[in-house]
Order: C-alpha cells, then sequence, then structure tokens
C-alpha cells in the first residue's frame, strides 16, 4: 500500500510492484541504432528473489519479422504483452497489405502498457528495421510512455551502465562497432548489477533480416558472436 | 435492363436468375443523376472537385459543403443521395478515428478505402437494408503510399485511380482526365484542369441550365511534414486536406470559361465550313 | 513542502499528518490512482502586452534519474494557443498526443471557418482533468494554457484535480513557489500587463528558467519556449527549441571557502 510519501527512487518501485514469488527479469537490456540497422543486447538471468531461476534465458523476443523487443521487469506480464503485440502485427501485416512499421509495433506496446500501468510491470525496449526509417529505437518506461532514442537501456542492470554509453556513444557507427558498445555496455552491467549475469545475447536487425548473436562469460564475451 | 418488373427487384437478398442485384443497379442510377465529382491523384497531392448543383436561389452561397474532411490527411468528395453520402462520411471519420486510437497515428488512405469498400458491400447483402446511393471519391496522402486517390461504388467494390469521375457528367469528365499526365501534374495544375472538367461536365448533360458551385479542396503535404521525394517528384508525407484558396479557384475557374468559350468559337467555325 | 510530483494532491503530511489507510482495509480490493513514474517539472508562463510567454525544460525524469533529455512538454493546438504540460509524462502523451490530436481533428469537421481558441481548448482540458479525478483515476499532470483570445492574452492552470484558475504569471510544481514571485515583481497584476514588452517578459521568463536549474533538482539547463502574440484576430506562435540557458552565474564559488571559520 503506498505510504503518503512514497519512495521517489522509481527503480525500487519497480520492484515492490512484483508480487511475492514472481519471477523477475533483473535485466540488463538495450538497444542501438546503427547505420543500416539496430543491434538489440541482454544478458541471459531471471531470478526470483536472489535465486537464478534461469540462467539462460532469451530477454530477446520477436514480434514481426524485423521488429524486436527487449524485455524488462515481470517475466510474466511482458510474455503476454509481447504475444498480444504479435498477434497484432500479423494482423496489421494482412489486413492492410503492408509490414507495420517499427513506431506502429511501438504505439501498440504503449497502447497496452498505458491502459493496463496499474496491473503490470514492464519495461520494453522495442527496436526494428523497416525499408523507409531503417533502423528505430523506443522505450517505454513504467508508466507507460513513450520516447524514441539512438539508444535505449533498460533494467536493474543499466543504471551502473549510464556513464559508460553516455561516453562511448558515437552517432553513425558501423555495425561492429554497434556490437562492440552493446557488448562492453553489456559486460559493465553483468559485472555490477547481481540481478545481471549470464551470457549475452544479441539480434541484428538489418536489410538481410534478423541475425542472433551470442557471447559466453567463461570466454570474457570474446569471440564472433557465432 | 431486360428484367426490370420481374419481382428479382424488390429486395438486396435476392438474385435475379442471371445472377444481378437489381437493387445495387438502382442504387447506381441514383448516383447517375447526382452532381459531377472527381479526383485528380497528382505528384504532390491530390485535387477534389465536385459540380454542386444549386437546389434553390435561397441558400446561401458556399453552404451545404459536399466535401467533407475525414482525417487530416484524407477528403471525400460524393455524388448521389447527399443523406447516405453524409452517412459513408461519418463511418468513415469512425474509421480514422480508431484507427488513431490504435495505432497512434494517421491511417493510411488504401486502409481506410479497403474499409469503406468493406463496409459499403455489407449493405448489399441483407434484405433489411438497402445499398448506399452514392460513390464516394477518397482522396488523401500519406507517408507509404504518397498521394492515393481511391473511388468506392454502391457495389462496395472501389479501385486506385489516378483519375476518377462519377456522378451526371462522369462520360465528359473521364473523356478529359484521360487525355491529362496526371502522375507528372503539380496540384496547382491540377486544380486548373480539375475546374475546367467541373465545367465541361456540367454542360455535356441535361442539367446545364442549372446554377452550379464548383466546389475544390486539396490533400498536399506541408514542407515541414515530408518523409520523401521520390526520383519522380512523387512526396510522401503527411498531407492535409483543407478548401483549395478562394483566389485560385477563381482564376482556374476564369481560365476554365474562357477555354469553354474558345471551344465553343472553335465547334462554330467547324460548322460554318 | 514536498514539491515533488509524487505528493501532489495529496495533503499535507506536515499539516495533516500521513495518510490512514487503516480504515480501507477491511472492505474489498480497493485499487487506486497510480504514482507519476517518467515526471517533468515545472512550466512557467507570462502575460505580456500583446502575448504570452510559455516554458518548460526538456527533462523526463525516472525518479532522480535525468532519464530522457529531450522530451517536449509543450504542445501546439490549433492556431491560437499552446499547452504546457508538467507530472506525469505517459499522461501528458495521452493529452497531446490522443486527447488533443482528436479534439482538432474533430474540430476541423465542421470547415464552418471557426477555430478552436485557447478558452475552449482549456475549458475541454478542466473538464476531461476534472471527469477523471471523479473516476478516481487522475491524468496526474498540471497544465498550463496559454494563447490568443478575443484579442486579448490568455493564461490559465488546471491540475489533476481538475482547479481550474488564472492569472498573469503562472508556473507549475517547484515554480509555483520559485518563479511565481520572481514572476509577480515583473507583472502585480492584470492591470500591469499592458506595460510589459514581449522582450522584457522572455527575459523575465528566462530568468525563472534559470533560478529554477539552480534550485529545483529535477530540472536541466535545456527548455523550450513558446511566444503567442496576437493582434486583433491574428496570432503568431514563435518556437524556441532545444535553448541553452544563457549567463549563468557560478563564477562566485570560487570565493566560498569552507562553511564557516575557515578562510583556506
Amino acid at each position: 500500500m503506498p505510504s503518503g510519501n512514497l519512495s521517489i527512487d522509481g527503480i525500487h518501485v519497480d520492484m515492490e510492484h512484483l508480487k511475492k514469488g514472481e519471477v523477475n527479469l533483473g535485466t540488463s537490456i538495450m538497444a542501438v541504432t546503427f547505420n543500416g540497422g539496430v543491434v538489440l543486447g541482454a544478458d541471459s538471468r531471471t531470478t526470483t528473489g536472489s535465486y537464478i531461476a534461469n540462467r539462460v534465458t532469451d530477454k530477446l523476443t520477436q514480434v514481426h519479422d524485423t521488429i524486436w523487443c527487449c524485455r524488462s521487469g515481470s517475466a510474466a506480464d511482458t510474455q503476454a504483452v509481447a504475444d498480444i503485440i504479435h498477434y497484432h502485427l500479423q494482423m496489421y501485416n494482412v489486413q492492410n497489405a503492408q509490414s507495420p512499421t517499427t513506431k506502429i509495433a511501438a504505439s501498440l506496446f504503449q497502447e497496452i502498457c498505458y491502459a493496463n500501468k496499474d496491473r503490470l510491470s514492464a519495461g520494453i525496449i522495442i527496436a526494428g528495421w523497416d525499408a523507409r526509417k531503417g533502423g528505430e529505437v523506443y522505450s517505454i518506461p513504467l508508466g507507460g510512455s513513450l520516447h524514441q532514442q539512438a539508444y535505449a537501456i533498460g533494467g536493474s542492470g543499466s543504471t551502473y551502465i549510464y556513464g559508460y554509453c553516455d561516453a562511448n556513444w558515437k552517432d553513425g557507427m558501423n555495425e561492429t562497432e554497434a556490437v562492440e558498445f552493446v557488448k562492453g555496455a553489456l559486460a559493465e552491467a553483468i559485472k555490477w548489477d547481481g540481478s545481471s549475469g549470464g551470457v549475452i545475447r544479441m539480434v541484428v536487425l538489418t536489410e538481410r533480416g534478423a541475425e542472433r548473436k551470442i557471447f559466453f562469460p567463461d570466454e570474457d564475451y570474446q569471440g564472433d558472436g557465432r | 435492363m431486360t428484367s426490370i418488373g420481374t419481382g428479382y427487384d424488390l429486395s438486396n437478398s435476392v438474385f435475379s436468375p442471371d445472377g444481378r442485384n437489381f437493387q445495387v443497379e438502382y442504387a447506381t442510377k441514383a448516383v447517375e443523376n447526382g452532381g459531377t465529382s472527381i479526383g485528380l491523384r497528382c505528384k504532390d497531392g491530390v485535387v477534389l472537385a465536385v459540380e454542386k448543383l444549386i437546389q434553390s436561389k435561397l441558400l446561401v452561397p458556399g453552404s451545404n459543403k459536399r466535401i467533407a474532411t475525414v482525417d487530416r490527411h484524407v477528403g471525400i468528395a460524393a455524388s448521389g443521395l447527399i443523406p447516405d453520402a453524409r452517412h459513408f462520411t461519418s463511418r468513415a471519420r469512425n474509421e480514422a478515428s480508431s484507427w488513431r486510437k490504435q495505432y497512434h497515428g494517421a491511417i493510411p488512405v488504401s486502409s481506410l478505402a479497403d474499409r469503406m469498400g468493406q463496409y459499403t458491400q455489407a449493405y448489399t447483402l441483407y434484405s433489411s437494408v438497402r445499398p448506399f446511393g452514392v460513390t464516394c471519391i477518397i482522396g488523401g496522402v500519406d507517408e507509404e503510399a504518397g498521394p492515393s486517390l481511391w473511388m468506392v461504388e454502391p457495389s462496395g467494390v472501389g479501385w486506385g485511380y489516378f483519375g476518377a469521375a462519377t456522378g451526371r457528367g462522369r462520360q465528359a469528365a473521364k473523356a478529359e482526365l484521360e487525355k491529362l499526365d496526371l502522375p507528372n501534374l503539380t496540384v496547382e495544375e491540377g486544380v486548373k484542369h480539375a475546374a475546367r472538367i467541373i465545367h465541361i461536365a456540367h454542360g455535356d448533360n441535361a442539367g446545364k441550365d442549372k446554377d452550379f458551385e464548383l466546389e475544390m479542396t486539396w490533400v498536399r503535404v506541408d514542407k515541414a511534414n515530408v518523409v520523401e521525394v521520390t526520383e519522380s517528384g512523387v512526396v510522401k508525407g503527411h498531407g492535409r486536406h483543407e478548401e483549395v484558396p478562394k483566389e485560385l479557384v477563381e482564376e482556374a475557374e476564369r481560365e476554365a470559361k474562357k477555354a469553354l468559350e474558345v471551344e465553343d468559337e472553335e465547334d462554330e467555325k467547324m460548322e460554318e465550313s | 513542502m514536498n514539491h515533488l510530483p509524487e505528493a501532489w494532491g495529496r495533503p499535507r503530511d506536515d499539516v495533516y499528518g500521513a495518510y490512514d489507510h487503516s480504515h480501507l482495509r477491511p472492505s474489498m480490493p480497493n485499487q487506486h490512482t497510480q504514482e507519476p513514474i517518467v515526471t517533468g517539472t515545472s512550466v512557467v508562463a507570462l502575460k505580456y502586452n500583446g502575448g504570452v510567454v510559455i516554458a518548460a525544460d526538456n527533462l523526463a525524469s525516472y525518479g532522480s534519474l535525468a532519464r530522457f533529455s529531450n522530451m517536449e512538454r509543450l504542445k501546439q493546438v490549433g492556431t491560437h494557443t499552446v499547452v504546457g504540460a508538467s507530472g506525469d509524462i505517459s499522461d501528458m502523451q495521452y493529452l497531446f498526443d490522443t486527447a488533443l490530436e482528436d479534439l482538432v481533428i474533430k474540430e476541423e469537421y465542421q470547415n464552418d471557418g471557426h477555430h478552436l481558441r485557447a478558452k475552449h481548448v482549456y475549458s475541454y482540458l478542466s473538464r476531461v482533468m476534472y471527469h477523471r479525478r471523479n473516476k478516481f483515476d487522475p491524468l496526474w499532470n498540471v497544465l498550463l494554457v496559454a494563447g490568443w483570445d478575443d484579442g486579448k492574452p490568455f493564461l490559465a492552470s488546471t491540475d489533476l484535480l481538475g482547479t481550474t484558475f488564472s492569472a498573469p504569471a503562472l508556473a507549475s510544481g517547484f515554480g509555483a513557489s520559485l518563479a511565481v514571485p520572481l514572476l509577480r515583481r515583473v507583472c502585480p497584476d492584470e492591470e500591469s500587463v499592458a506595460k510589459i514588452s514581449r522582450e522584457r517578459a522572455i527575459e523575465a521568463v528566462e530568468e525563472c528558467m534559470k533560478v529554477l536549474f539552480y534550485r529545483d533538482a529535477r530540472s536541466t539547463n535545456k527548455y523550450t519556449m513558446a511566444i503567442v502574440s496576437g493582434e486583433d484576430n491574428k496570432v503568431d506562435i514563435e518556437w524556441k527549441k532545444d535553448v541553452e540557458l544563457q549567463k549563468q552565474s557560478w563564477k562566485f564559488a570560487e570565493e566560498i571557502r569552507g562553511y564557516g571559520a575557515q578562510i583556506v
């Protein structure tokens, strides 16, 4: 029950919002635009309290061909929301005989997150590639507002890497640079945030379609991501 | 119409033995008696124009508009039964508004035309309703397709056009539209042609002694909202549907009348020789 | 007094004590309002002879985290009006992108040569705000409506309770405490509006933005300003976007040593 004066730290509000025993995507997630596309990245840790319920989680979820999202907050809530959006975008595609834009996907997410704000704990980053706009990133934090950004970070681990990202971000990176940027940032988040950990998963969205990458902690996240 | 009065024309939900729905065909007749409407899809926008027949000298000039705004970027011009057109427009507005609620953006003109086609078609299926006595020309400019022009008929069929015409003067109007290089016209040029074509269409049919007002709107993209200009000069972005400025309409009408006079003189000369 | 948006709309704890929820507990589960999450701070506005100046900074905060630094919180509505919003950003986006867009589009259906004026937009917004508070589901904002109306400058405020009032100088949030006293020195009452030039008004609002940046921990140094000016029924709205605060005063910090007797 909220008291007269609430904690002003929005991040803690997130944790308190979860029901007892609910599975939480402690999480470090991000999405970054680059010249010709966008790359999404996430750690793979899911916790209930301090127990790691899943150490190889996939938090990068496809909602259309080249529109994906990174999920943070309640696993149950964000999976349900992503499933609903997946349905809407398929319907959009067949009813209007054209692919939905990333903006439309993000707006659908926003509508659900805003209308159900008192029932959901979901912090979602939407990233997509379309022929007209190229790579785009949208962020929907807790209240259900929508923010287009050049890059977005989210989840509990993101608070540790605001400085890293701001210092290392460059406009107009190429694909390799963007992947390195995401990898470097998530490695830091995993290092400092107890609720983040495991492998680093990525999805690269370009004209070529969607391509997955994975980097392992026992290899210091090195290698080409296979 | 061979099978008139054989009883198969009394209900929507009954086919005639040769596979026709007479109610729809009669609705089309209602359209053919209405004032002419035309639409021009140019490279940087869309022009809509109607020949508004003046029913009474007591009406306030400029009142009873026949072209309606459906959303910022879409307009509808209609020929046929005016109340039916009003209902059609109202439905189109609801479609556009609900799209905005769902997707937080403007409806593509093609999707709107498609939905209106489906809505219209539903009125050809049931015995409890009659089809719409209107043909509607839907024009707009959107981000994906640029300028876009559609015509939905009482049967529910709807096609995309570069130039569309309906109403009593449609034959003459179509003949004139076909002479134009519409994909390479600008809306300013389109306005001139539209005025001329409405005047030609008016003179071509039985109602030519009746007064009419020329009503014209266009959909263009404000400079700030242009998303893309293709190599061939097609402008994409969110357009704005509004009345063509008064001065432009007056100028276009003056030129249209002049062009018609010249044509008449030439006709007379030909008769003499 | 706590000026953070989290505390808006609640009785002051220092006067009334913390809210006692116990009497609600035994009955049905009672789902209530919510709380603002991503928030914007003050909006500041001042009338002058021939128009209104309105400004809001570009920050959207997440608790104390300065999360989005490019959030514009002013919106032009129709041709005569600018609305500024502080408080919850998701509610602001609902009002700006859904409710007001819908209002303007539906107004254009008529095509009768009439336009929404500031008073109409204000009336609409205050009804929406009051309606939502009656549903115990308020839109967590304070809104300032600035515009040109009926040949006069217009400025008024409505909030999450649907409270309405008007004054020649208004500010929401922290600005209500810090900016309004400064603006009232320039413009104490409605009569003095006539004596204030456009330049003087802009200068006064800029000064307020600076003081707010010095003293409001949820503010930033980049802001957006709109100047709605009119002459009879012709209206012009000038936008200054992504403006950075000028002529800040920090150098005096060099002279400050220790906190008392220390002089080195």
